[in-house]
């Protein structure tokens, strides 16, 4: 299958996930979008190892083997990033009793 | 056509669709559910890419750990979507034009680019198993990977000291 299939769900996976952020009020909503981007990063290097694995696993058995290692990585990352976030919104909505990120420009008083 | 092009084209319309109802259903317990089928669509890929651990970890570790996180918290705050709150329409509206400018201006850069016709592999090739990550993630990513496990322990105690007050 031609790598460019992927590349382009890939980039519309990251296009909505980019609308959705810039359209929406909710913060956790705003969140969720943040993901899906992460996602369609992950699925882009997941399609270029197996690419590359094609083209240069002749020589190399190994190759292609680092961009799984990064999605695995960005995985990690992503749910230590989950956490923080939702206790901020959390906190967030005990003070201000909503999760509108316009209240976040008044994060001083 | 073949059953991998048609299993392709129904996870890629399943992946973009029920991304799309995340980014517009207006009850924030709809686009976590909207969320998950994504996620189960974007594992459906991993595996069809003979990505077999990745797509295991998909599900566990986003479709199983975060996302009853986010579920929890939105049922913690009992939102529904009446207390949603809404931005203009033309905001919303120049929401969309910006992501589809970015769309059209991705599209046009990538069509021709050096990638284009280069062949992948589906269903085959063994980099994705868990025994060659394994190999890997334990000789050249075994720093990367116990800083990682320090990056985890400072994420739950930050969790756990913001959540606190």
């Amino acid at each position: 299958m031609p790598v460019e299939r992927y590349i382009f769900l890939a980039i519309a996976l990251f296009c909505i996930g980019i609308a959705g952020a810039l359209m929406r009020r909710n913060a956790i909503i705003v969140f969720m979008c943040i993901e899906i981007m992460l996602n369609a990063v992950n699925l882009l290097l997941v399609a270029f190892s197996k690419m590359h694995h094609l083209q240069h696993g002749a020589t190399n058995p190994s190759a292609g083997i680092d961009g799984q290692l990064f999605v695995f990585f960005i995985m990690v990352v992503a749910a230590a990033e989950v956490s923080v976030g939702l206790a901020i919104i959390v906190m967030m909505y005990r003070n201000v009793h909503s999760v509108d990120i316009n209240f976040l420009n008044r994060l001083k008083h | 056509m073949q059953i991998t092009d048609i299993l392709f084209y129904f996870l890629s319309a399943l992946t973009l669709g029920s991304a799309i109802m995340v980014a517009l259903s207006r009850n924030p317990v709809h686009s976590v559910l909207w969320l998950i089928i994504t996620f189960f669509a974007i594992s459906g890929h991993y595996i069809l890419m003979n990505a077999q651990f990745l797509g295991i970890v998909n599900l566990i570790v986003y479709a199983g750990a975060i996302m009853v996180l986010f579920l929890f918290v939105i049922m913690l705050m009992n939102l529904n979507a009446d207390s949603e709150p809404q931005k203009n329409k033309w905001l919303k509206l120049a929401g969309i034009v910006a992501g589809g400018c970015l769309l059209l201006v991705m599209v046009a850069a990538l069509k021709d680019a050096e990638t284009a016709g280069k062949e992948m592999q589906l269903y085959t090739g063994d980099i994705g198993l868990i025994k060659n990550l394994g190999k890997a993630l334990f000789t050249d990513y075994v720093v990367p990977f116990e800083i990682s496990s320090i990056l985890f322990l400072s994420a739950m105690v930050g969790a756990v000291a913001i959540g606190k007050k």
